[in-house]
């Protein structure tokens, strides 16, 4: 074990990948003279040459595209996405290519294809630099999601998704590439599909991913000490294929949910997870399901305007308050 | 020049192209060759009036998009390539499918929707696609195909393979950012493609000089300092000769290059097409363009095809159609009991595939 930021993890997974497979390439703006927006690729041009690292100009749709077709040909592509709020360039080649073409062409041809990309605000970045669009991508069969939330889990689940023969969202966010964590030396995978329980406890269960299942275990453990309240955790890591048995298993247990979750609430992966657990859970259930969101607006600059708008461990505090069990509640 | 007589000497540009379809061949050419070409485009006309045949026969679904009138178009740009090179084209491709050899019983069954189809029943008509003859897909999103198809050339740039990747789109799509776009990265990157314009002067049925400023639609290209060329669509000769002098380029200098193919489409933009748009007279004189007869007519000016032989060929292809439909008919519907148990297999590639793409 080592301890490193998230960033680090990203970028050790990327080197060691290129080291490993000569197939593996990485794509992307600013990614190589510039050494990355976030400095995930620091370095790596300057070992591994132009071929690997390519800079490219400012396309998405184009480049994301190209990474496509070159998957097609048995390449392995890592693209880098500057900021997920530009992803909505690239659509129609993620959405209607990368996505379709192993089912629609009668599985003649995989895409082995990763595009990294952090989303999150509380930058004050505003509107157009500070979105989640996970569920945007979530939705669609084709594609697989990914939103790790500390430095072990981003790099087992980015070697995972650089070696799996499907096109792979892999969620970053802003606020966690500075975290800091314990990472095995090894050659370890995270697999794509299941969740972990990161805190076991006994009176209600957080769901969560990406930077809010970070806040999440904070929290939990803040209000097991302070409160006496026993919480779990459940950070999904992976929200396409998305792990129904770990969610179910755990509310079992509790018989209360939550779900948090950064991006917006209408429609969000919050709706979804309430959905499996009345479907599969119905009976387990002492109380409504709950959803922490961000506010439904295009995020505000303006920092007091940025705080009231973002979800966080305040907004988490006061839904676990309401939904404790009695005895608990203070 | 104003709009309107820049528009006149563009449409007449469009036409004098197609005048050459019918000058003498020129000299050297095999006539097996020829021939075979000649058989092919036969076997491509039979073969689109059939799947319109059916269509209205219900016997095929969804939008069906056919090649009639743009079979020298089509016939030249297989021919231009070697059975190596790549080949991604839109979603009206039902010719470019068995110019590279897929047999026509396979793509008349993916119309049908049959376990036997290019796909297997899961593309249908916009989505043909076989690994084997290196036939990389239709593609129904208007400039999807594009970066895809720069993609591939970009691995093959990367591997220093000797394949090149020829692309077919319609000119609307030079309208989209994925055509500029796809453009500037085979450039910047100095990929072995081809992208390949197929102008039948519409789009669905707006008129090219409606939809781009630029109607001479090869200049596009100078964009990105890029060689292109235009040439009569009718003429199949004159396109495989554009499409083996552009394959030089991307094979032994690295470099894309576009070439602009004037043509015409008989028929409406799809089988359910009424036509509406077009002027009567000028269909009329598309229509009397006849890349086939033109080639015919070239053919046995030479002295190497009678009315007897032409004659043979057509019977042969339109055997080779009726088999095909028959192939089409008899072959089973891809099993909905497998397809339910199987769903994830459908969507997702096993681990296994590694490197099955290559």
């Amino acid at each position: 074990m080592a301890e490193v930021t998230y960033r680090q993890a990203l970028h050790d997974c990327l080197r060691e990948e290129l080291l490993r497979d000569g197939n593996v390439f990485l794509l992307g703006e600013e990614i190589g003279t510039f050494e990355g927006s976030y400095k995930i690729t620091a370095g790596l041009l300057k070992e591994f040459g132009p071929k690997r690292v390519v800079d490219t100009p400012i396309v998405e749709n184009g480049f994301v595209g190209m990474a496509t077709g070159a998957a097609m040909l048995g390449l392995r592509p890592v693209v880098e996405i500057m900021t997920i709020n530009f992803i909505v360039l690239a659509m129609d080649q993620i959405v209607n290519h990368a996505a379709k073409i192993y089912a629609m062409f009668g599985g003649q041809c995989p895409i082995p294809l990763v595009i990294r990309t952090p989303g999150g605000g509380g930058q004050q970045l505003a509107a157009t630099h500070s979105q989640n669009l996970e569920v945007w991508f979530a939705h669609v069969p084709g594609l697989k999601v990914v939103a790790p939330s500390t430095p072990a889990d981003a790099k087992g689940l980015l070697r995972t998704s650089v070696r799996d023969n499907n096109p792979v969202i892999f969620l970053e966010n802003l606020a966690l590439y500075n975290i800091k964590g314990e990472v095995p030396i090894d050659d370890f995978l995270v697999p794509i599909g299941q969740a972990k329980v990161t805190k076991e406890g006994t009176d209600l269960t957080v769901i969560s991913y990406s930077r809010m299942a970070a806040v999440a275990l904070d929290v939990a453990r803040r209000m097991e000490q302070e409160n006496n309240l026993s919480i779990e955790v459940v950070d999904l890591r992976s929200l396409r294929p998305l792990d129904h048995k770990t969610i179910i298993n755990s509310v079992k247990k509790t018989n209360r949910a939550i779900v948090f979750e950064e991006d917006w609430r209408s429609f969000g992966i919050g709706a979804e997870i309430a959905a499996i657990l009345q479907e599969e859970a119905f009976d387990d259930l002492d109380a409504p399901i709950k959803r922490v969101a961000s506010l439904e607006v295009p995020l505000p600059y303006s920092k007091p305007l940025e705080l009231a708008t973002l979800t966080g461990s305040k907004q988490l505090l006061e839904a676990i308050n309401d939904l404790a069990p009695r005895r608990r509640r203070r | 020049m104003d709009t309107k007589s820049k528009q006149q000497a563009d449409a007449q540009s469009a036409t004098s192209v197609r005048e050459q379809a019918l000058s003498p061949l020129p000299p050297g050419e095999n006539r097996d060759t020829l021939l075979g070409y000649y058989h092919q485009m036969v076997l491509i006309r039979h073969f689109e009036e059939k799947s319109s045949e059916m269509y209205t026969k219900a016997k095929i679904g969804g939008y069906c998009h056919l090649n009639l009138g743009e079979e020298a178009t089509l016939v030249g740009f297989c021919a231009g390539l070697e059975s190596t090179d790549y080949v991604y084209t839109n979603y009206r491709e039902h010719g470019y499918a068995i110019g590279r050899g897929i047999s026509p019983g396979a793509v008349m069954a993916e119309l049908f929707g049959k376990e036997t189809g290019t796909s297997r029943g899961r593309g249908g008509s916009m989505h043909l696609f076989d690994l084997e003859r290196r036939f990389m897909g239709g593609y129904a999103i208007v400039g999807g195909q594009l970066p895809l198809a720069t993609g591939a050339a970009f691995a093959i740039a990367y591997r220093g393979s000797q394949e090149v990747v020829a692309c077919q789109m319609g000119d609307g799509t030079t309208n989209t950012g994925a055509f500029h776009e796809s453009l500037n990265l085979a450039k910047i990157y100095h990929l072995p493609i081809i992208y390949f314009v197929v102008n039948n002067l519409y789009g669905m049925g707006l008129r090219v000089e409606q939809g781009s400023a630029v109607s001479e639609l090869y200049r596009k290209a100078c964009a990105y300092d890029m060689q292109s060329w235009r040439v009569d669509g009718n003429d199949i000769l004159a396109v495989r000769d554009a499409m083996r002098n552009a394959a030089v380029i991307a094979r032994e200098k690295h470099e894309p290059s576009l070439i602009e193919a004037v043509s015409y489409r008989f028929r409406g933009h799809s089988v359910v097409d009424p036509d509406r748009y077009r002027d009567r007279v000028e269909v009329q004189q598309g229509r009397e363009h006849d890349p086939i007869t033109a080639f015919a007519t070239r053919l046995t000016a030479a002295g190497l095809l009678d009315d007897e032989q032409a004659r043979q060929i057509d019977e042969q292809a339109q055997q080779e159609v009726e088999a095909a439909v028959t192939f089409a008919e008899e072959s089973p519907f891809p099993s909905v009991e497998e397809f339910m148990q199987g769903l994830e297999a459908y969507v997702y590639a096993p681990d296994e595939a590694v490197g099955k793409g290559k």
